[in-house]
Parts: structure tokens; sequence; C-alpha cells
């Protein structure tokens, strides 16, 4: 199977700067990808350079196997990239902005697909609507439409989310969900791991132009974060041997860490040999926040979490 | 070639929008000045024994507004597509950078012809215009079109701000159009005054395009002829190898 996106030792420098040093990265057909990462990590240099918008001082960059520079015609029809900045033509409507933009990949008569993505996107009522009249939410959707035009294999949202309300977010993935189901590679960078965790198969993340670490979202979750367990018990002493980490007990009350599942069956038999009862439990699953914390290096881990149910709904 | 087709109509499209700005307060400029000047020298200034000021004022002032207007219309789409981050659409298409540069070339000199003519049509009524060698005209006319689209575009991707588009219109463009014998003969220039004309690619498009219509010119029009299309060759080269290194476009 051919890689959707395949990236060989790109490397890219702004000056001193080291926007992208040696990333190496294949993203297969139909995947759902995530790029995560810090601000200035190299996520948007990364995308451009996938996008032929920044040339790479090394490396090389293939969109199913048509190189991103000495077969940039065939590439770039290939990609679909939602850019993160909210821009537009003042010029022109939302339907002349989407045939100019179906023209520039060669398309001359693609009413009928333009239609249907204004109609997905709930982007019919502003058809002939001035792009300056369009709110910010409204435009995003006028971006995503730009990068769909020429109906790509492989699209490129690059924080696609960022400042849209919640109700356009959703509306925004449930979209996205039925192109990847359709069979689109989606690559998608975000600030909201919460996004990430729930949509993406997965990711890689990045840091100062480095990958830092890549694998399933589960197995990231699963090898960086732990699990944590709210406990009460019939007694305010736990028995030895449970392997868990004892992060705060309060009487009968225990905050308690466990690395993952396996410990948590550990857990509970020892407790059922020592034949202590449990009063409550409530388990926080991991979490990705805390996966990129530890990862990226970014801040103190495992104890600074937030209680659960203001976390997750 | 759809690419470049669609930016060529987007283009087209743009400048005619704003018509108003784009076509007609050019053409009300150009008006004023043949108004003014005519005025104030008619009688007064003679070039050419049997051609009077305001029949040789005339071409020139077509000559500089299908110069400036061309120079405009590609240099001010370019940069306001880069200030509003809006040519990310025309970089992420499968569009060569031939097809980029031959799409705003053509809107550049459809637009300074457009406006070109307009002065023409409107002046008609006005002043009565030999038009000897026509073909001469519209070949300067053409060359001069594409010589400043081009620097429009160079001008365009240079410039990272409005400030120093407008300081490249008003310090090179604005001058060399000025001192170029729009409204003057340059015989009727001291010697060196008159040596330094000759290198201003500016002066051998009007004179030439002048040549069109009198049949007579300051330097002979094969001679003004090659001088404009060293020039074109210059500024296409320099405009071509700039947009394929990618140069402020792809970083």
């Amino acid at each position: 199977m051919t890689a959707a996106i395949e990236i060989r030792n790109v490397a890219k420098r702004y000056g001193a700067l080291r926007a992208l040093d040696d990333v190496s990265l294949d993203i297969a057909e139909g995947e759902f990808f995530g790029l995560l990462g810090p601000n200035g990590a190299g996520k948007t240099t990364l995308i451009s350079v996938i996008a032929g918008l920044v040339r790479a001082d090394a490396g090389r960059v293939r969109v199913m196997a048509a190189d991103v520079v000495s077969d940039y015609r065939r590439a770039r029809r290939l990609l679909g990239v939602v850019p993160q900045e909210l821009v537009f033509d003042p010029f022109f409507s939302v339907r002349e902005t989407l045939r100019f933009q179906s023209g520039y990949y060669g398309l001359r008569r693609n009413d009928d697909w333009i239609d249907e993505i204004m109609q997905h996107l709930d982007l019919t009522a502003k058809a002939d609507s001035n792009m300056r009249a369009l709110s910010g939410g409204m435009k995003r959707r006028v971006l995503v439409a730009q990068a769909l035009v020429h109906k790509p294999p492989v699209i490129v949202l690059d924080e696609p989310t960022a400042g849209v309300d919640v109700g356009l977010r959703q509306a925004l993935w449930r979209f996205i969900r039925r192109l990847n189901r359709d069979g689109h590679t989606i690559v998608l960078t975000t600030h909201y791991l919460e996004e990430a965790e729930q949509l993406c198969g997965r990711i890689a993340m990045l840091k100062a132009g480095r990958i830092v670490a890549l694998d399933s979202t589960r197995n990231l979750l699963e090898k960086f974060s732990g699990l944590q367990l709210e406990i009460r018990l019939d007694r305010d002493t736990l028995p030895e041997g449970t392997g868990a980490t004892v992060l705060a007990a309060d009487g009968e009350h225990f905050t308690l860490q466990l690395r993952n599942y396996a410990e948590l069956e550990t857990l509970l038999h020892r407790l059922r040999q020592a034949r202590v009862a449990i009063r409550e439990l409530e388990l926080a699953p991991p979490d990705l926040e805390e996966v990129f914390l530890r990862v990226t290096g970014g801040g103190e881990t495992g104890a600074a979490r937030a209680p659960n149910g203001v976390r997750r709904a | 070639m759809t690419g470049f087709a669609t930016l060529l109509h987007k283009e087209l499209v743009r400048f005619w929008k704003v018509a108003f700005q784009t076509v007609a307060a050019p053409v009300l400029t150009a008006l004023l000045y043949l108004v003014v000047f005519a005025h104030t020298l008619e009688g007064r200034v003679r070039v050419y024994e049997d051609v009077g000021y305001t029949a040789f004022l005339l071409p020139g002032l077509v000559m500089m507004s299908v110069l400036q207007n061309a120079f405009a219309n590609s240099s001010s789409s370019l940069i306001q597509s880069k200030i509003t981050g809006n040519v990310i659409f025309l970089l992420l298409p499968p569009i060569s950078y031939l097809e980029f540069f031959g799409a705003y070339l053509l809107a550049s000199m459809a637009r300074g012809l457009v406006v070109g003519a307009a002065v023409l049509a409107v002046t008609a009524p006005l002043v009565a215009l030999p038009l000897a060698a026509p073909l001469w005209a519209l070949a300067f006319a053409l060359l001069g079109a594409a010589i400043l689209g081009a620097l429009g575009v160079i001008a365009g991707i240079w410039a990272d701000k409005f400030d120093q588009l407008a300081a490249f219109q008003n310090f090179v463009i604005m001058p060399l159009t000025f001192l170029s014998g729009v409204f003057y003969s340059i015989h009727s220039l001291p010697a060196f005054w008159q040596g330094l004309s000759h290198f201003n690619p500016f002066f051998y498009m009007i004179d030439g395009f002048r040549y069109g219509f009198f049949g007579k010119s300051d330097f002979a029009p094969q001679a003004s002829l090659a001088a404009v299309a060293a020039s074109l060759v210059v500024l296409w080269v320099a405009a071509l190898l700039l947009l394929r290194s990618g140069y402020k476009l792809r970083g």
C-alpha cells in the first residue's frame, strides 16, 4: 500500500532556528492522523513543506507517491489544505471563491460538487454573500470548502477549530469524520488535545522540530499516561502489595495512581484477597494532555490532574 | 491551462469589479492633465511643424495611462493578496510560475490598454489626432504595458507593505514617466538632460507610441523598438527568475 504522505529526513532552518530537524514520517492511506506539539514546534512548517508552500532545505516529501517538488502538479492535486489563518479574498462571493478555486485545480464545471460541499458545510444560504460579510465561523467553513473543491484524497487541516464555537466545531468534525470514512486520509494539527484523542487513530508529537513520539493514540495513552483512581474503602488503610502509588489519602478516601488497566486488576484482586470492601470508586481514564506534557516535557505530570468530572463529560 | 485561464479571469474580474477606481479614475486624471496643459500651453509650445501642442500631448498622456495602470494592476493585486494572506489560494494549487506570471501580466496589460483606449475614445471628439502608423502605436502600447505589468509583478512580490509599494510608485514610476517626454520633446531640453533621457526606457515607449500617430518622433522608431524590447526582456527574465525562486512567496 502506498503511503498517503511520506516524509523523509526533512529539515528546514530559519536562520539559527531549526524549524524542522530531520523529520521522517509515514502516514498511511485512510488514516486519521494527528500532529501535536506546542507553539513553534514546527507543525505548520511541516504542513507547509507537504503543501509546497515552504521549500525544505533537505529531505523529500511525497503525497500518494508524487514528489511535492519534482511532481508538484500531481502532488498538489492530491492534497487539500485548510490553512490556519482565516484568509479570504474580499472581492468575491462564496460561490465565486469556490469556482475560482476549482479552476485553479483545472476543473471548469464543478458546480454540482460545489453545491454539495456548500450543503454539507451549511453554506448554501450564504452562497452569494460577499466573503467580507461572513462571520469568522462561516469564513472557516469556506476555507474547508476551498480545500475540498478538487476532491483531494489527502486532506490536511491546520488547527481548523481555533477560535471556532462549539456547535461549528462539532459539525465540522462530523463532516471530516465522514470524509475519513469515505476513504480520505486526514491529517490534523490541533491545540485541543481532547479533539485529537477522540478523532485520531495515530499521533505524532513534535517538539523543537523533531518528532518526540509517534504511535497509535491508544498506545501513547497506555505508555505514557496512567489511570487515576478515586476510591473509598471500608477502612483507612490500604493492604500491602497493591502496586498502586498513593497520591493522596484522607481517612477512608484514597487517590491512587496506576500505570495501566492491568494494575487495576492487581489492585482489585489484592483488595478482595484482603477482604476490603469498596464503598465508592471513580476512574479517570488516560488523558492525552498528560501524555503530551510528559513527552514534550512542558510541565509537571501525574499529580497535576484536573478532577474527573471537570475534565470530561 | 485551466489554472492559468482561471487566474487570468479572476484578475480581470478583480479590477473590473472596481472599475470606477481602476478605469474611470485614471481616465479622468488624464483628461485633467490634457485640459490644464492644453489650456496653458496650446499656441505657446510647438514641437513639430504641423502638430499643435494639444495633439502632441495626447498620445503621451494615453501612453502614460497605459503604463501606470499596467503597473498598478499587478503590483496592487499581488500586495493585497500577500498582505491579506489569500495568495495562499494561488500557491496551493498546481499553477506553475509561468502560468502565474502570464495571468498577472495579461490582466495588467488588459487594464493598461483599456484605460489607454478609454482616454483616446473620450478625447476623440475634442482633439483631432492623425494616425500615421497605427501598427507602430499598437506595438509600443503592447510592449509598454507588458513591461510595466512585469515591473508591477516584481514590485508586488518585493514589497511587504503598501508603504513600500507607494515608494516604488512615487520614486521610480512617477519620475520616469514625467521625465520621459510625455509633456515635451526632449529636444527642448538642455544637452545634459537630453542625454540622461536616453537612459530612460519610458522615453522610448512614449516617443515610439507618438510616432504611430504623427509619423515623426525624436528618435527613429526602429531604435526605440529595440530599446523597448531590450527592457522587456530584462524585466520579464527578472520577474520569472523571482517567481521561479519562490522569493517572498514560498518560504
